[in-house]
């Protein structure tokens, strides 16, 4: 059998004049206002998503420059701890929840399956909707004063002695989580009912298996928020004490409730990541990943597993020993499955063809980091070590390590990989490696120093702190600046890119996807014809036989 | 083109069936354009309310939670609050409400069966039965708010054979009021879904090939309904 | 700057901070070994199948199969090993030696009340013996807040309207951490303070430098002062039950149940004191709820812990047995620890 090459298949067409694409199909503020296409509305998502990222991120520099002096110099202790307060609630409801989903999830999902659109297009319109208003009640919270409580919100602070607009903020959250619940059933509904032919699901990509399992982790948790802030907002509103123990409540059920949807909502959070680093790693090694099978399996590991260790966020908080250790133990295990995917994804790389364009400088980080922030895991799901570092700054370091370290990186992957495909253009790629390479270096400059002050004894939420720990902030402190230039060049060269960036054909990277197979951009309805799919995911060889076959059709 | 499903096993020669190039033949008024055929949009709209009603499960789940959570640690409050309810008229809810599952359920039939008429008819009955449920609960709340047993600053109940059990009972009143009246609230949600499927139904939309939103209109309806099974015992009835 | 301005690890002062810094230590071995694994080879990877014109596409040779097997089942074994060392080291954390030395905290926001049986009151500032176990019992006037020792390596939440311990054995001399670490409010960051571990002498010296009496004896007084006395008195003629010699007995209950007479249990029946009525008595005790401060209750709290057994025949109601002193771990729904 002769070897083939990437020359046997029409990877790059050549540029022509636009086509009728979905951006250039219709044109004025009602047709993206009220577009029911899965594409302007991943496009409305990135918008939304982006400022409060920036939003968000405003207030973690404002933070860290705070720290810098152990004394609090820069603002009084009630501003700080709002910065903190909304840094959290922002960054997690607003960016890290919707981000891939909605926006890479919505645009590439139902291209990936061969679908038209999602299942409910109108119903993915009300999504982004909904999120916008319960982002306009967190705007409002914002301007109107802050609220302090944490994100976390627990009582009895946030419902009897909190003077800040938790009610508005919680009613926020709760909007949104509406929008989270309903993208989540359009991706399970179009994933079981809209595959094209021949698309069985041991061929689906691994990036849908992972938005599979995203979405039943958001189906069953979200709801579980939903009431507990719905319980919240009584008590605030009506003084009664279904958390405040002087009533008779129970301040540690607010916990067992609030944990119950917070921890399978990080794995909301990282799947998605998890999801676009399957991708990327097949398209830049131009290889089967190893272990599909095991891989696919692993996301819904995470999902169910995810359910079953919430009480971890309780060691120190009034559980009894016993339930301690069944949590701790469960805890082990959920990390089981995540470092299947990362020995998986290093062993794909084995005789590979490894590019190092941008998208794998992001991949090779997130694996990097990830496993940092997975190993840190394991220190505090064991019960000795948690007693310790319990809500102190390794805490902060471990999950900073996998939001920002996993999933960000994982969305800039996602965004430059499949840019071309989304805009029709490609980025400048050395002002992209350059962003990459400030990334990684100012994030760890930015969170390593975390782990160990965190260690040495520095708890979170401190606006001031002992004297010992300034080196360790100021280093901290500095990574956030270098952190913070890397995440703002990207917004320069890409809309550059919109205007300036050089063309892109159907498929630049030469990658193996129904995505690929649309012109770049898409036209509005994805395919000219229903694709019928007769090669298992990421399989080169099979991939381009079909190409042939269907060029030469 | 697509792998046939359970819906073209039931319905052979239906127009969804046929093949690609006859679609535009047939092309069926509600056959959204991103389906390959009405048993897709079939399909895919009861699955897609068939997850949305387990991740309403989970919302009402857990309330349900933290309402045993409580129950185990003030039984005696919990029954004192039980008995404040009067089960006669929760008796008769409970009815009214089986009563119009048992219309919704003729709802469906009768729109695959296309029976225009009997559909409108037993939609409107629904909307009635699922009408006079809301007006009986706001009933009950008046009366509770009389007896000055609503939650917060204007509970002035005192339960006087054991004035300990006042804060219990308060708490106990916290869970009637909220579950009741997201319960309510899904109710008034469905009463207006049902307005706009009268609409439709009067129009004639509904046949034998796409009947399909009064199923899922009937599913939400049966899972509101179950959720008030579970509530009326748990409110009402313990001792 | 000198180096103790840049820690890098916090000073080991307590019996269990060996520990907790020695599974510390292991796992950043194992992990480090493990991540710098995973960087080495994803970058040795890259750069040796690094795309050139000969291998635009990859040579299908996947590794063998059982690879897998070894990189599941290897890890699980790992990290249970993981869960049993931490579940060790947590066990040596959370088992209070009998012999401690009790102490009472009150935390509210933003500072810590610490009151010593012999009546010391501190705030802020906790003096211990060295090389000795102190067991401290607390709750909250308000929110949840957190005590930490981070020199000693022992947290644990401080909640409201429960009681909760911490303990520790402190094996060196010198002036250590206190920090709140349950977010709290405004001045959360400044609700610090300092422990200070003494030699013995010192620190029966510092215990003699006057106070008002031990804390017992305060309760005393306040027994006297709210009535308590009146019904609850040394026989079993009173309206209620008599309450020396209580402390970690099991009680039975007018409904049935019985319980373990616990810290939590003594300080609900001065608050709710209807929720678990003794069996044989009636359920008239008038509750304290808003008239006992939280220092109050815990003064309360050791005066009746520091009743002896009265080991006359009949002086306790039917049905209750005489004389179990040990306390046993709370049966309540509330934990102990």
């Amino acid at each position: 059998m002769t070897t083939t090459t990437i020359d046997d298949a029409p990877f790059i067409e050549p540029s022509a004049t636009a086509p009728r694409n979905y951006l250039n199909d219709e044109y004025g503020v009602m047709s993206w206002l009220l577009t029911r296409d899965h594409k302007r509305i991943a496009i409305l998502y990135i918008f939304s998503v982006t400022i409060f990222f920036f939003v968000g991120g405003i207030f973690a520099f404002l933070m860290r420059l705070e720290l810098l002096t152990p004394e609090g110099d820069l603002f009084t202790s009630d501003t700080y701890n709002k910065l903190f307060t909304l840094h959290g609630i922002v960054m997690i409801f607003f960016f890290l929840i919707p981000a891939i989903p909605a926006v890479l999830g919505n645009f590439i999902l139902p291209i990936m399956l061969g679908a038209k659109d999602l299942a409910f297009p109108k119903i993915n319109l009300l999504s982004w909707y909904i999120y916008m208003i319960g982002g306009t009640f967190g705007v409002y919270v914002i301007i109107a004063g802050g609220v302090d409580t944490g994100w976390t919100f627990y009582t009895p602070f946030s419902t009897q002695y909190s003077n800040t607009h938790v009610f508005a903020v919680t009613l926020g959250a709760f909007i949104t989580g509406f929008s989270s619940i309903l993208t989540g059933l359009n991706f399970l509904v179009t994933i079981h009912r809209m595959r094209a032919p021949g698309l069985t699901w041991f061929r689906l990509p691994l990036f849908v298996w992972s938005i599979y399992a995203t979405s039943v982790v958001i189906m069953l948790a979200t709801p579980v928020l939903a009431i507990t802030l719905v319980l919240l907002m009584v008590e605030r509103v009506l003084h009664v004490g279904i958390f405040d123990p002087a009533l008779g409540g129970d301040p540690v059920l607010y916990q067992h409730m609030f944990w119950f949807y917070s921890h399978p909502a990080v794995y909301i959070m990282i799947l998605p990541g998890m999801a676009v680093i399957s991708e990327c790693v097949a398209a830049f090694t131009r290889k089967k990943i190893f272990g599909y099978k095991f891989v696919a399996f692993s996301s819904l590991a995470i999902a169910f597993l995810g359910f079953l260790v919430w009480a971890h966020h309780l060691f120190v908080a009034g559980i009894s020993i016993y339930s301690a250790m069944i949590f701790s133990f469960l805890s082990m295990i959920v990390a089981v499955p995540s470092a299947i995917k990362v020995f998986n994804w290093t062993a794909t790389m084995y005789r590979a063809s490894v590019s190092w364009q941008t998208p794998m400088l992001y991949v090779l980080g997130f694996i990097g980091l990830f496993t940092i922030g997975g190993v840190t895991g394991l220190f505090l799901a064991a019960l000795g070590i948690d007693v310790h570092v319990h809500d102190s700054y390794f805490v902060v370091a471990h999950f900073h390590y996998i939001m920002v370290g996993g999933t960000i990186m994982a969305y800039l992957a996602g965004i430059h990989y499949w840019w071309p495909k989304i805009t029709g253009r490609m980025y400048p790629e050395w002002w992209a490696r350059l962003s990459a390479l400030l990334v990684f270096v100012g994030f760890n400059l930015t969170f390593f120093p975390q782990f160990l002050v965190g260690y040495v004894g520095m708890p979170r939420r401190y606006h001031a702190y002992a004297p010992e720990f300034q080196v360790l902030n100021v280093l901290s402190t500095a990574g956030a600046t270098i952190l913070a230039a890397g995440y703002v060049l990207p917004m320069i060269y890409l809309f550059w890119s919109l205007k300036f960036g050089r063309k892109a054909g159907a498929n630049p990277w030469g990658a193996v996807g129904l995505e690929w197979t649309t012109p770049s951009p898409p036209p509005k309805e994805n395919f000219h014809e229903t694709p019928v799919v007769t090669w298992d995911a990421y399989d080169y060889p099979a991939f381009l036989k079909a190409m042939r076959e269907t060029q030469n059709a | 083109m697509r792998n046939p499903t359970l819906y073209d096993l039931q319905h052979p020669g239906a127009a969804g069936s046929q093949p690609a190039d006859d679609a535009a033949a047939h092309h069926h008024p509600f056959l959204q354009h991103h389906f390959e055929d009405l048993g897709q949009q079939h399909e895919a709209s009861t699955l897609g309310m068939w997850f949305f009603v387990a991740q309403e499960i989970l919302f009402f789940g857990g309330i349900f939670c933290a309402y045993t959570i409580y129950r185990v640690m003030y039984p005696a409050a919990w029954s004192a609050g039980a008995h404040h309810q009067n089960w006669k008229i929760g008796l008769f809810n409970t009815i009214v409400l089986i009563g119009s599952s048992l219309t919704m359920a003729l709802a469906v039939w009768g729109a695959q069966a296309a029976k225009r008429k009997f559909t409108t008819l037993m939609l409107v009955l629904t909307l009635l039965l699922g009408s006079a449920f809301v007006g009986v609960k706001g009933y009950e709340y008046r009366e509770h708010i009389h007896e000055g047993l609503f939650p917060g600053s204007n509970f002035t109940y005192v339960h006087h054979e054991d004035p300990s059990l006042t804060h219990g009972i308060e708490l106990f009143m916290v869970f009637y009021f909220t579950m009741t009246g997201l319960h309510a609230l899904h109710m008034i949600i469905g009463a207006g879904l049902l307005i706009w499927f009268i609409k439709r139904a009067w129009r004639g939309d509904f046949g034998e090939e796409y009947y399909s939103p009064v199923e899922i209109m009937g599913l939400y309806w049966h899972f509101v309904d179950i959720v008030w099974i579970f509530l009326f015992p748990l409110l009402y009835l313990i001792h | 700057m000198m180096l103790a301005d840049f820690p890098l690890f916090p000073e080991s002062a307590s019996s269990v901070a060996p520990y907790v810094d020695g599974l510390y230590l292991g796992l950043v071995a194992i992990t480090g070994a493990v991540s710098l694994l995973i960087w080495v080879v994803i970058f040795y990877f890259a750069i040796k199948y690094r795309r050139r014109p000969d291998n635009e596409l990859a040579q299908e040779q996947e590794p063998p199969a059982a690879l897998e097997m070894t990189w599941i089942i290897i890890p699980t074994i790992i990290f249970i090993g993981i869960f049993i060392v931490g579940a060790w080291v947590f066990f040596r954390i959370q088992r209070v030696p009998s012999n401690s030395l009790e102490v009472y905290a009150t935390g509210r926001q933003w500072m810590w009340k610490f009151q010593h049986p012999t009546g010391q009151r501190e705030i802020n500032m906790l003096h211990v013996p060295v090389n000795r176990p102190v067991k401290i019992t607390m709750a909250s006037e308000d929110v949840i807040h957190s005590l930490w020792f981070p020199a000693f390596r022992v947290k644990n939440d401080v909640l409201p309207n429960r009681y909760r311990t911490v303990w520790f054995q402190a094996t060196k001399t010198g002036r250590f951490h206190i920090f709140c670490a349950e977010y709290c409010g405004t001045q959360h960051s400044g609700m610090i303070g300092w422990v200070e571990v003494m030699e013995a002498t010192e620190y029966q010296r510092w215990l003699a430098g006057g106070s008002e009496g031990s804390l017992a004896s305060q309760g005393e007084k306040l027994f006297q002062k709210y009535a308590c006395n009146t019904c609850h008195t040394n026989d079993a003629t009173g309206r209620g039950p008599v309450l020396a010699g209580l402390n970690g007995k099991t009680i039975a209950l007018a409904d049935g149940r019985s319980v373990v007479a616990d810290d939590n249990y003594i300080r609900e029946s001065i608050l709710n004191p209807t929720a678990k009525v003794a069996a044989g008595f009636q359920p008239i005790m008038p509750t304290f709820q808003g008239q006992v401060s939280e220092e109050d209750l815990i003064r309360l709290l050791a005066y009746v812990k520091s009743m002896p057994a009265s080991g006359a025949a009949g002086s306790q109601p039917a049905g209750v047995p005489v004389g179990e002193l040990r306390a046993r771990p709370s049966t309540t729904t509330g934990t102990e620890q």
